[in-house]
């Protein structure tokens, strides 16, 4: 019995050491040396194909910039900061190479601040622009929330780019935060992220990744809580096409005792070789009594010659909580709704229309974005017109 | 006018065991403005007969004609059909999520009718439609069949019945887990589109009990995949008393 105990104190002590025990999620560092470059065999490495990332991994200095075309409401400012004060104003650190990389390489970062109670009628608009895939783009960026401000920010990413960026969302206590992060690349663009949330006290933050361009993208989205009573809500939606390789990694970390996580993703797939990876890891540590958290993958299958990953993780270390679940589907286009609309006179082509515009419109409707709403819609609709729709015969 | 003209109709499902047969020879006419009432024990056929003339992909026809109107219907895909003027309404109605009523309602119309309907009677006439079936006004931003009661889907079948208005309307089991508040209210609605010129309705039913909210012109018995015994109304009074007992001990073993 003693030697039980004392191995148990000893895994507590090294749990409190080592705040990231997970073995699913390296621990944060922005040390190079802890994020060796990956052989493609890691857990966090295994579905992603390395020989398409162009170099970025091995993470030459690169002075280019993406044009950032910003539309900041009154009282929000948008300035340069020093990488240290980057970490102290709360960032979280690195968890994988892409992410340590680009603060080792970016030269500074960028503060969007918006101040304690500010409450901006508009959202901030940040468009962010690449001329050419041959440029390799370093970023730092961290968005602080102050304390009981309420506002919307969108990260709007279109050209192309090798780009590889490192972004922390600092929402401060009782803050209600908004962010939204579309990828709307060119067919060649690289981009790798790591958007990173601190939760406080009583805060609530909302995060959404949007994916529809791009060669290869990989973002991980994590949450983690500074104080209890914080509540995140991740958003995802992506279509991938023909050759696409789109990776959403999510991570909430629940740290903190009453904390909630919900996390629902949504993606399409189209066209020979278009691979779309999930990974929804959740830790409940055993400080977090009384969380909540429910993760949901749904992926539709378009046509043949696509591939699908979706993995749920569940770590829990105790199970004194509210609740804990998630739930993952890749499917085909239900036989049976295509046959209830068509018998009704509504043709096979806008009968898929249809049934993709409901798989995606609860998840648009979320977002909570009024002026992206119909934008997001056109662009499913695009999407679907090159291939869903063109195919269909009889 | 309107006729729709089933001979001699085999229909097969594929099984693990290869194609079984269903239905083995259904000869019927739904002439000009006649309601037939199909009534018959479980498994007998009658459901396949539905959805075969509907064009469900499950089943297969392997001889035999449908026309509707000289029209070969079997020639049509599913929405063709529909367009050609026949409506299913389903047993088991299917959800799509995301997708409203009333936008699948205005959907529906425009391909049935192949020109979108002018917004404000349509709006009217939604709301009619709705109402008539005593259906909250809010129904229409409910996501399609998802989350409907039992009576909500059956109701809502026949709404659209009404607001698609085709030739023949094909009634599967529509009063089967309905209370009698809800059947009047569904029979109601399937004898307002019956009581207009030349509309057709093939009623499929297991009980007799909305046979006295509908009265058929034609009842023919299901057993077995044929038509096993058919007459008037009053056949449905005789089996309403005796059920289909004398016609499953007559089948052969």
């Amino acid at each position: 019995m003693t030697v039980t105990d004392a191995a148990r104190e000893s895994v507590e002590s090294m749990l409190e050491a080592n705040p990231t025990r997970s073995h699913l999620n390296p621990p944060p560092s922005y040390d190079l040396a802890d994020h060796p470059l990956p052989t493609g065999r890691e857990e966090i490495w295994r579905f992603t194909p390395l020989k398409r990332l162009r170099g970025i991994l091995d993470g030459e200095a690169s002075a280019a910039h993406l044009t950032w075309e910003t539309s900041l409401p009154e009282g929000v400012t948008l300035t340069e900061i020093t990488a240290e004060q980057a970490v102290e104003l709360g960032e979280l650190a690195p968890n994988d190479r892409p992410s340590a990389l680009a603060v080792a390489r970016a030269g500074g970062a960028l503060l969007l601040d918006i101040p304690a109670e500010a409450e901006p009628d508009a959202p901030v608009w940040l468009k962010l622009h690449g001329e050419s895939v041959d440029d390799l783009v370093w970023g730092q960026l961290v968005i602080r929330f102050g304390r009981f401000s309420k506002a919307t920010v969108v990260l709007e990413h279109t050209g192309s780019a090798r780009y590889s960026a490192t972004t922390t969302v600092v929402v401060g206590d009782g803050a209600n935060a908004n962010v939204l992060s579309l990828q709307d690349w060119d067919d060649d663009a690289v981009h790798l992220g790591r958007d990173a949330i601190r939760v406080g006290r009583d805060a609530s933050v909302r995060h959404t990744a949007i994916t529809f361009g791009g060669d290869v993208v990989r973002l991980n989205a994590n949450v983690e809580y500074d104080g209890p009573g914080g509540e995140a809500e991740l958003l995802g939606l992506y279509f991938a096409d023909e050759g696409q390789h789109l990776e959403h990694r999510l991570f909430a970390d629940h740290n903190q005792p009453r904390t909630k996580s919900h996390v629902v993703y949504k993606g399409a797939l189209q066209g020979q070789g278009a691979h779309t990876v999930w990974i929804g890891n959740v830790l409940i540590r055993k400080i977090a009594e009384g969380i909540e958290t429910y993760e949901e993958n749904r992926n539709l299958v378009l046509t043949d010659g696509c591939h699908a990953d979706s993995v749920p993780n569940l770590e829990i270390e105790t199970g004194e909580i509210e609740g804990a679940g998630h739930a993952s589907a890749t499917g085909r286009f239900d036989d049976e709704q295509l046959f209830y609309l068509r018998s009704r006179g509504v043709s096979e082509a806008e009968s898929r229309r249809l049934v993709v515009h409901g798989f995606f419109n609860d998840l648009i409707r979320k977002v909570g974005v009024a002026s992206l709403e119909e934008k997001l819609m056109a662009t499913v609709e695009e999407e679907l017109a090159k291939n869903v729709l063109k195919d269909v015969t009889g | 006018m309107s006729t729709l003209e089933i001979k001699d109709l085999h229909v097969s499902v594929k099984t693990e065991d290869g194609p079984k047969e269903i239905l083995k020879g259904v000869t019927l006419t739904i002439k000009d403005g006649e309601t037939h009432a199909i009534m018959g024990p479980n498994g007998s056929g009658k459901s396949t007969l539905a959805y075969s003339v509907a064009g469900h992909p499950k089943y297969d026809v392997t001889s035999g004609s449908v026309t509707l109107d000289g029209q070969d219907v079997l020639a049509m895909s599913v929405d063709e059909r529909a367009r050609a003027g026949l409506f299913l309404a389903m047993q088991y109605p299917v959800e799509v999520p995301g997708v409203s009523v009333s936008n699948f309602l205005r959907t529906a119309k425009t391909a049935v009718d192949g020109e979108a309907p002018k917004l404000r009677t349509w709006v009217k006439d939604v709301n009619k439609a709705l109402q008539d079936l005593n259906l909250d006004p809010t129904f229409g931003q409910r996501s399609v069949n998802e989350g409907f009661s039992g009576g909500e889907k059956k109701r809502h079948e026949i709404a659209q019945l009404e607001l698609l208005n085709p030739k023949i309307a094909v009634l599967d089991e529509t009063d089967s887990g309905l209370d009698i508040d809800a059947l009047k209210v569904v029979s109601e609605g399937v004898n307002r589109f019956r009581s207009q010129e030349g509309k057709g309705v093939l009623l499929i039913t297991h009980y007799t009990r909305i046979l006295r909210y509908i009265t058929p012109d034609r009842v023919h018995v299901f057993v077995d995949g044929k038509i096993a015994d058919q007459g008037g109304p009053e056949l449905a009074d005789a089996l309403e008393a005796e059920g289909y007992d004398k016609y499953l001990n007559k089948a052969p073993a």
